[in-house]
């Protein structure tokens, strides 16, 4: 199954929270974490999922409902000047 | 010569790789970047093989990396170092350079970038390159691959300035506008890349055409008469340019021709589209990714790939980052226009909005040596002023009516 990668963005509410650690419980997902980097404020976890695609969405949905942003993972946008 | 490009290395975690079209890590994700042979560059670059070279960018080949075999060459960079003494004496600073990168071949900076990435992109076999772009990038390539004959696709967001559309078109690429914003573009031009075997210029040889703004950081610093100021100003939209001047100055360090540099990097920003500006004044090396909305249309990157790592270098070099409301882009553009005679785009207002801020903050002292980038030409976003300026004196063919017009104007009687 291909692994998914979002970039999820916290910010100061979320950030002392286990977030990734309640979505891998409360949904039928894997998570892995890629590359992270979190401080007093904020923080950002690029996270690889590996399930089914509705279960990952659903888990993605209940992220975004706690404030968390979702992007998808990529280094950026591609979009240039 | 073929290049002294030796890897491409992970930004994060070190890992290296061969160099192919390739961007980002298998393993960690992290950007890469290219690594390259400096003992070979120290041989191949002095003063003097430098300074005997052609007056481009290409005075510079041995640092860049592709093989110069085969670029398409049409005259890029070298552009000129200004002293800007009135522009200086406007906001409070002693000595201000202006870098005037409004003069490359498609009146941007970005013909810096693309000039390595054509030539790389040729070098790997590929025979289409393709970008998304909100304007500069699309002319810078769609220019080049006409001097190249390649075929080229450039997708651009429907809502752009006039003259950027059609400052594509003329080089007949097959120019695409996506009904949609930025993060449409986006996406469409993510999943494209993974289905057409096309050299994307800022995607899958993205870390060699952002090796090309390197070579602002060379120019500056010979311009100077080898050595380097003490504070340099450059706008941000990737933050990819702001990184790869500093990358630049201390290659030039590391190979011996200047001394240890000491310059603060400050980044600039549209208040509209500010995530890195907005990470630095909240203290803190991660961004939060915005929805752009701002006449900088160029700057207009919510997600900047390289926003971390500008970030770090402020950090590094004791620099720091301001933004500029749409009001002050205009008015940093008329000053810059009045003061100096140079005529910048939207971009170049941030730049200097952001350096007036930085002066009467302070965070510039007045005795600093600044270099202000100013990377594109003013023609290209000419809706952004046209209300702007002074309306003509409209007048009849005849002696009086124009002095009773030049007389309203300044409000006294003018004598003929
Ligand atoms: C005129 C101009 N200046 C500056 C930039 C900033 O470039 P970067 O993405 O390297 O930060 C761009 C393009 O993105 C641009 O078009
Ligand atoms: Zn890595």
């Amino acid at each position: 199954m291909p692994e998914r990668h979002v970039r999820l963005t916290f910010g100061a509410e979320q950030v002392r929270e286990p977030l990734v650690y309640q979505m891998g419980h409360q949904f039928k997902v894997v998570t892995s974490i890629r590359m992270a980097s979190i401080d007093r404020s904020v923080g950002w976890v690029i996270l690889g999922l590996e399930g089914d695609e509705d279960e990952i969405n659903r888990a993605l949905d209940w992220a975004r409902a706690k404030g968390v942003r979702v992007d998808d993972a990529t280094l950026g946008d591609v979009v240039e000047g | 010569m073929s290049s002294f490009n030796r890897a491409l290395k992970c930004r994060e975690c070190g890992r290296e790789y061969a160099i192919a079209p390739i961007f980002s890590c298998e393993f960690c994700f992290g950007p890469l970047e290219v690594a390259y042979d400096y003992d070979a560059i120290r041989e191949a670059a002095t003063r003097d093989i430098i300074e005997s070279g052609p007056n481009t960018l290409w005075r510079y080949a041995p640092f860049l990396p592709c093989d110069p075999a085969y670029k398409v060459d049409l005259g890029t960079g070298f552009t000129p170092l200004l002293r800007a003494d009135r522009l200086a004496k406007a906001i409070g600073l002693d000595t201000l350079w202006i870098k005037n990168d409004t003069v490359n071949p498609t009146w941007s900076f970005k013909d810096r970038v693309v000039s390595v990435a054509i030539a790389k992109a040729r070098e790997f076999g590929f025979d289409a390159i393709a970008c998304a772009s909100t304007g500069n990038l699309a002319n810078s390539v769609a220019a080049h691959a006409a001097g190249a004959g390649m075929e080229c696709f450039v997708f651009i967001p429907d809502d752009l300035e006039r003259g950027k559309v059609v400052g594509s078109a003329i080089y007949d690429p097959h120019l695409v506008t996506v009904r949609g914003s930025y993060d449409d573009v986006n996406r469409l031009c993510t999943e494209l890349s993974m289905q057409f075997n096309w050299a994307f210029v800022n995607i899958n040889v993205r870390p060699y055409y952002a090796e090309g703004s390197r070579s602002l950081g060379y120019e500056i610093a010979e311009q100077l008469g080898w050595r380097t100021p003490d504070h340099i100003v450059a706008p941000m939209a990737s933050g990819s340019m702001f990184t790869k001047i500093w990358k630049g100055i201390k290659e030039f360090h590391h190979v011996g021709l200047i001394d240890e540099p000491h310059t603060r990097m400050s980044g600039a920003q549209a208040t509209g589209c500010s995530p890195i500006s907005t990470a630095f004044a909240n203290d803190t090396l991660n961004f939060i990714p915005q929805k752009p909305n701002t006449i900088a249309k160029s700057l207009a990157i919510g997600n900047p790939a390289d926003g971390y790592y500008a970030l770090k270098q402020m950090e590094e070099t004791g620099g720091g980052a301001e933004m500029a409301t749409d009001e002050e882009i205009v008015a940093g553009i008329k000053l810059l226009a009045e003061t100096e005679g140079i005529f910048a785009e939207t971009a170049g207002g941030v730049t200097i909005a952001c350096l007036k801020r930085l002066v009467a903050s302070g965070f510039i002292k007045r005795g600093e040596e600044t270099v202000a980038i100013i990377s594109g030409g003013g023609l290209k976003t000419i809706e952004a002023v046209a209300d702007e300026v002074t309306e003509p004196l409209h007048i009849q063919p005849t002696v009086n009516s124009f002095t009773e017009a030049l007389s309203a104007r300044r409000g006294a009687p003018v004598s003929v």
